[in-house]
């Protein structure tokens, strides 16, 4: 058998005609776009470098030389946050889920874990994480308790985990409400007991869901670590204090800003990625 | 005859609503037992009370002569000894259809993975999916993805099957080959007990009808007789709207 030649699609002029213009209105709002954005930067660089404050400004906080010299301290405290971070990360992911699952359960034998889960949460999503690190951070070791750590990054990671787990603990939960019922009465009716059914059924497909509300958390964490300065821990943030005093200047500050920026942008683009993804994924109706 | 099945006075309420008002049904080994009616009688919920999804509010549910209703029962202990399979499948659209179907053998009856793996393919086999193994659910068209659920209960090798309106979200073409397989498992001996709106289906292949009317069982027979010669105006009425719908 001899397969057909490929036959060219012949276009109607109709829809050349109308190819032709959305030809023209693309250019047209690209031309717009780029030419306002251009306006705005220039305008906006003409009022910051006009203004009378400019020179000191730019000297107490653009300092290339200052920038340099702080540059090495900064970056070393950042290591620091990066090692909280991850701790920070793994805890409040393992207690998030257990939280979640505790908020979830069913049946009146588990009031008191679900009452505890639910009055944790509320508790630490309302409190402020700067208070959060205060009460952690001084009262704990306050108590004069034998085996409570003293070590202000220890303390910091604490606070933060405290603080996090209520927020992630909520989206998990949210993921797992998400999971039809019928998904439950499936796998209950083969015979897995509630736990067998969380493990198997429930949260792999609660997790799927939630993976960029979760990122989101992820980098919103990544610049809260820099709040264990508060406790005297020294990480980017105070290294830029300390600096900023040797120096007299505000310099180093904009070191560790950049700093975080840096750290921030990459898990900022993941996010989007995994939630383009996701949303591709539920447009084509399908889950996996 | 071995009863497997014998529910007594089944009574459910959901809120203010009766939904069963005291059902007695016998079902024996190695038959097929139709529940029909309208949508609304009762039959989904009687087999989820049979499954335990759904606590009775009154009457005794017993399975081989145990009662299933006592709340010192193991409910996992019993569900290991009925399947279902669901008017929407319900597969797990995170596993692929051999993990779907390896699942409860692998994880509830503690047999290892390759045991498993090779028992479900063989099962896959014999309804014609073997090669749909490694294939995600949502990929499965919505007769395979059935008779992918019927194979998953049929893993672990239950005592009682249980079918709820297992055709009726397939499309027209699909619906011959998910009966042709319930077809087969009768013939192998299962035990079913179905609720079904396919008559024909029905007539064919049950040894003893039921019809449900609002929570009560009306009427209950052979085919020949419920078809046939109900005695029951309500059966009458409800098998004309059937015929004129086209489904008799």
């Amino acid at each position: 058998m001899t397969v057909p030649a490929e036959v060219a699609p012949v276009v109607s002029d109709v829809q050349r005609d109308r190819e032709a213009y959305r030809r023209h209105q693309a250019r047209r709002s690209t031309g717009i776009a780029s030419a306002s954005t251009v306006v705005f930067l220039v305008v906006a660089t003409v009022a910051i470098i006009s203004s009378p404050g400019w020179p000191r400004v730019r000297e107490s906080f653009l300092n290339v030389e200052i920038a340099r010299d702080s540059f090495g301290p900064v970056l070393e405290g950042l290591w620091l946050n990066v090692r909280v971070l991850v701790g920070c990360a793994i805890l409040v992911v393992l207690l998030g889920v257990l939280v979640a699952s505790a908020r979830t359960l069913r049946g009146a034998v588990f009031f008191p874990v679900r009452l505890l889960a639910t009055v944790y949460t509320d508790l630490f999503r309302g409190l402020p994480l700067i208070i959060v690190l205060y009460l952690v951070g001084f009262g704990l070791p306050g108590l004069r308790l034998q085996g409570v750590p003293t070590s202000p990054v220890l303390l910091g990671t604490i606070a933060l985990v405290l603080t996090y787990t209520a927020y992630v603990a909520e989206v998990f939960r949210a993921g797992i409400e998400s999971v039809h019922p019928s998904q439950r009465a499936a796998a209950r009716s083969l015979g897995l007991t509630h736990g067998q059914t969380m493990r198997k059924v429930v949260l792999p497909q609660a997790v799927r869901r939630v993976l960029p509300p979760l990122l989101n958390d992820f980098v919103a964490l990544q610049k809260d670590v820099g709040l264990i300065s508060l406790l005297g821990a020294i990480d980017a943030v105070r290294a830029a204090q300390i600096e900023s005093a040797r120096a007299f200047n505000f310099t180093p500050y904009v070191v560790a800003g950049l700093l975080f920026i840096a750290l921030a942008v990459p898990s900022a683009r993941l996010a989007d990625y995994v939630a383009t993804r996701a949303n591709r994924r539920q447009q084509a109706g399908g889950l996996v | 005859m071995t009863v497997v099945l014998e529910c007594t006075g089944v009574v459910k309420r959901f809120g203010e609503e009766t939904v069963l008002r005291g059902i007695d049904l016998e079902v024996v080994e190695h038959q097929v037992v139709a529940l029909i009616g309208a949508s609304g009688s009762g039959k989904s919920t009687l087999l989820r009370c049979v499954n335990l999804l759904e606590q009775v509010d009154d009457g005794v549910i017993r399975l081989d002569g145990e009662d299933i209703t006592d709340p010192r029962v193991d409910v996992d202990r019993v569900r290991r000894r009925i399947g279902i399979v669901f008017q929407a499948y319900n597969l797990f659209p995170h596993m692929s259809v051999l993990d779907n179907v390896t699942l409860a053998p692998r994880v509830v009856h503690g047999h290892g993975r390759e045991e498993a793996e090779q028992q479900a393919r063989a099962l896959l086999k014999r309804v014609g999916l073997a090669d749909k193994a490694g294939e995600y659910p949502d990929r499965l068209s919505g007769g395979q993805q059935q008779r992918a659920a019927i194979v998953r209960a049929l893993a672990y090798d239950p005592r009682l099957l249980l079918l709820d309106e297992v055709t009726s979200a397939l499309d027209p073409e699909l619906v011959g080959e998910v009966l042709a397989l319930v077809r087969d498992l009768k013939g192998q001996g299962m035990t079913i007990l179905m609720a079904t709106h396919e008559m024909g289906f029905a007539r064919q292949v049950a040894d003893q009808v039921v019809f449900l009317d609002d929570g009560r069982l009306l009427e209950q027979g052979p085919p020949e007789q419920v078809f046939g010669q109900p005695h029951e105006p309500r059966t009458r009425q409800f098998l004309a709207r059937v015929t004129d719908a086209g489904r008799l």
